[in-house]
């Protein structure tokens, strides 16, 4: 009857609307991620009277929920395997463990944002402040979303309309993940690893 | 128009998946357009209202002319010319004719590679009407008096709240990110179309010239939105909740928006003129009756602009002070792209040479773009030039070159697209006797406001000023630009009195027999006006022109002798029982959301939570609503992303191949 009924092989590509629609959405993300790295970039030395980027980093924090995050791609990959074998339980399980690491992440991000308030980088104490919270908070924001997706997904596989018919839905959620997952390794170079000026 | 959906689907009341509501049943009246997903309709929604602001807009221009008709113009205050000036270049470029390109896309686009509808239907229906609340929340700025004045480009510190502390600029943050909104769904879905739902035999190669320069449209946009939206979400931040992104006291550096605005900025001028290329690559062949000269030069020439309009964005900024490597840079590949753009008016004009030439109104209006284009072009390739360009920034030389590209180019070609597909929208032609008034009193007076702007531009008369004193040499060319653009006014008068009459005159007559021009492409395989459903049956496409290559073929001379009539290829139109997606309330009730939260973010937070509301109920809705009726007669009640699916059992022997177009029950 629905979309089960119908091969994904019927469309001229071969590839199915939904899953290009998605493709295309991250194509585009891209750029929105690009216009932000760069006005981070052009702003992490302008540091004006507040703290420098090198004096308040946390870099061992920041890579361990860097790797929690990584991790939760892994979670993710399992999570479709489940299901294409026809897995719910698995599928289920693991959805929700890629969830929890991604809500992990944000903690870690909270918790990094509210230090930094205490230690005197306010959203508007300089160019660069606004910047790094500007960049890490739309990628906090993806995240979000992708947590809602991924709890969307546990609550219809609880209702059990979630199986191996639509582990597509599974994989296009996925794939909107990775793409989250691999804008943090980018980030997460450009703030932390490139060495920071400091005051 | 014929019969709507809902005549297909009688079925009355149904239960809804969430109870609370009952489904549009289209119906008829304006319930049937609020609701619509018909991508025909949608497209019609567009062109209409983008006339109207087109109507809007061009006030505000006749409100600049006069104000600048007289040294010490008092027409208008300074302030209020700020206003006017912006308002009119934000509607002319975001709300006139991006969404002209929208309407002919939504409309053509579908018809041209042969599918049932587009992509997602309901994201199509959603970005017309998310386009719509942008417009009309851009233009409340009017109601309350304070409308942009920064300029259509906005630049910073000049939009901070230090030198802006009304809310006109908000009003434009918010306006153009809702708008750009719109761009992006559009976009999507008119990429996965393209890509996903062509007619067996059709590949990439195969599709009109006008299908692709809206691919590559559609490619900028999807790629260069964002980035506006990341200038725009920086300038809402700045202003809003005090970031220092563009404030030169915290040491910020201001250039950061000029960059992230033309990055967007240059994509975006030709997100404004392929869609016109693609009309006149469609008119010209068809009034020269000939195929167009050099098709995959066409194609890859306007491929290769999309590509280098990335790479030029900065000849915007020669003069704030980039350096010289980058001028050097910019310059050299700014005078590159202008290779492929010519590339395309040589091509109109081999395909015109030697051909069997009928000046109608709509070949009339595609000749002019490449006369108009080339003028505008060439002043281009002037300011290419750095050191010429340090001359003409910021002069009325640089108002009449966009002119000259926008309305010379754009505007003409949206034109004769009009007389060209006429009948296939609405089932009869314009007018030919007014039609060429329309175009020659338009062309005329277009040349005479626009081309003295060259000679005031030259003499050093700055843009954006509100006035100037006598005494300068301003004063005989300035009047003679204001006498044009009342000229340019009789002439889109014509247009309108040509439509109204038009359409009385073929009240209750039959509507046009197909094939009225003797053209090429799929859309003119279904009768006039397009029926609900597009195409009876499938279309199996062997070669480009394959509407062409049905009526005609050549004999053993190489004689073109024709081997069927358009009746005879043409579809009759009357396949009953189509399978159609079903209209939805959720695209109107979501795009209502955005402007209420943008009012929320300007006047009273509270006023978010009406807008996140709907837009959050309508999302959870419109989730739930399965794209077909499932109690509707003909809705299989499958997924919207597999509108484009066909079992695959069945590939290419005419039954529901495709896009289920003909899937006739």
């Amino acid at each position: 009857m629905s979309s089960e009924a119908h091969a994904v092989h019927d469309t001229t590509t071969g590839i199915s609307n939904n899953k290009l629609l998605m493709w295309a959405f991250l194509g585009s993300e891209c750029l929105l991620f690009g216009g932000l790295i760069s006005a981070y970039l052009v702003n992490r030395s302008r540091f004006h009277t507040g703290p420098a980027p090198g004096d308040i980093f946390d870099i061992p924090f920041t890579s361990v929920s860097s790797f929690v995050l990584l991790m939760s791609s892994l979670t993710m990959v399992l999570a479709l395997s489940a299901i294409q074998r026809g897995d719910v339980r698995n599928n289920r399980i693991w959805l929700l463990a890629t969830a929890l690491l991604g809500s992990l992440f944000i903690g870690g991000q909270v918790y990094e944002f509210t230090t930094f308030l205490r230690e005197g980088l306010g959203y508007t104490t300089s160019p660069f402040s606004s910047a790094f919270f500007t960049l890490t908070g739309f990628h906090g924001v993806h995240v979000s979303v992708g947590i809602v997706m991924l709890m969307s997904l546990v609550i219809s596989s609880y209702r059990g309309t979630l199986t191996k018919k639509n582990s597509e839905t599974v994989e296009i959620v996925g794939l909107y993940w990775h793409f989250v997952d691999v804008v943090w390794i980018f980030i997460f170079t450009v703030i932390y690893l490139v060495p920071s000026p400091t005051s | 128009m014929s019969e709507s959906v809902a005549e297909l689907n009688p079925n009355g009341a149904a239960t809804q998946p969430l109870g609370a509501y009952s489904r549009p049943k289209g119906g008829g009246g304006w319930r049937d357009w609020v609701t619509t997903v018909d991508h025909k309709k949608i497209g019609i929604l567009y062109g209409a209202t983008a006339l109207f602001f087109f109507v809007v807009g061009g006030f505000e221009a006749l409100l600049i002319r006069l104000q600048l008709a007289t040294p010490n113009g008092t027409v208008v205050g300074a302030d209020l010319y700020n206003q006017i000036y912006t308002m009119h270049g934000i509607t002319m470029v975001f709300m006139v004719i991006m969404p002209l390109a929208a309407a002919f896309a939504n409309y053509l686009l579908p018809l041209q590679i042969g599918a049932r509808d587009v992509a997602f239907p309901r994201f199509n229906a959603l970005s017309f009407w998310i386009f719509l609340a942008g417009g009309l929340f851009l233009n409340f700025s009017w109601l309350v008096g304070d409308a942009p004045d920064g300029g259509w480009f906005a630049y910073s510190p000049n939009t901070g709240v230090t030198f802006s502390p009304g809310h006109g600029m908000d009003f434009y943050a918010i306006g153009l990110q809702i708008v750009g909104i719109a761009s992006l769904i559009s976009a999507m879905n008119l990429i996965i179309t393209v890509l996903n739902m062509r007619a067996p035999g059709m590949t990439l190669f195969k599709m009109p010239v006008f299908t692709w320069m809206i691919l590559v449209v559609q490619f900028l946009l999807l790629f260069a939105v964002p980035v506006i939206t990341v200038a725009l979400f920086l300038l809402v931040f700045d202003r809003n909740f005090g970031s220092h992104f563009f404030n030169p006291e915290m040491g910020a550096d201001p250039l950061l928006w000029q960059h992230l605005f033309w990055i967007f900025g240059h994509p975006e001028v030709y997100i404004l003129i392929l869609p016109s290329f693609g009309i006149v690559s469609e008119v010209i062949p068809t009034f020269s009756r000939k195929p167009i000269f050099g098709y995959e030069f066409m194609v890859f020439s306007g491929i290769a602009i999309g590509f280098m309009g990335w790479g030029v964005w900065a000849h915007h900024m020669f003069v704030s002070g980039i350096g010289p490597i980058s001028v050097g840079a910019f310059t050299l590949s700014t005078m590159f792209i202008a290779v492929p753009t010519g590339v395309k008016i040589l091509n109109w004009m081999a395909t015109m040479w030697g051909g069997k030439l009928r000046f109608n109104s709509a070949m009339l209006f595609a000749t002019g773009v490449v006369s108009m284009f080339t003028v505008g072009g060439l002043s281009g390739v002037t300011h290419a030039l750095s050191p010429v360009d340090t001359q003409q920034t910021d002069t009325y030389y640089i108002v009449a070159h966009f002119h000259y590209v926008i309305f010379g180019g754009a505007l003409l070609g949206f034109f004769a697209g009009f007389y060209f597909w006429w009948p296939k929208v609405f089932g009869h032609k314009l007018g030919e006797t007014l039609g060429k008034w329309n175009f020659w009193t338009m062309l005329v007076g277009f040349n005479l406001a626009f081309g003295p702007m060259h000679i005031l531009g030259l003499n050093g008369m700055s843009r954006r000023i509100d006035t100037y004193s006598p005494g300068f040499g301003f004063d005989f060319w300035n009047l003679f630009a204001t006498i044009g653009v009342f000229v340019v006014t009789l002439g889109v008068m014509f247009f309108v009195i040509n439509v109204i009459l038009s359409a009385r005159r073929a009240r209750g007559l039959p509507p046009e027999p197909p094939d009225p021009w003797d053209a090429r492409s799929l859309e003119w395989f279904s009768p006039n006006p397009t029926p609900v459903h597009n195409f009876d049956e499938v279309i199996e496409v062997s070669s480009l022109d394959e509407f062409w290559h049905r009526k005609w073929t050549t004999d053993e001379d190489g004689r073109v002798v024709r081997k069927a009539t358009a009746a005879e290829v043409c579809q009759a139109g009357d396949a009953e029982g189509v399978h159609l997606p079903s209209p939805s309330y959720w695209p109107v009730v979501l795009a209502a959301g955005l402007p209420l939260i943008g009012l929320g973010l300007l006047y009273n937070l509270w006023i978010c939570v009406p807008g996140t509301l709907l837009v959050l109920v309508s999302t959870y809705a419109w989730v739930f609503e399965p794209p077909d009726d499932p109690d509707g007669p003909f809705g299989h009640g499958h997924d919207e992303g597999d509108d484009g699916s066909h079992d695959e059992d069945v590939p290419g022997d005419g039954s529901p191949a495709g896009q289920e177009a003909g899937s006739v029950e």
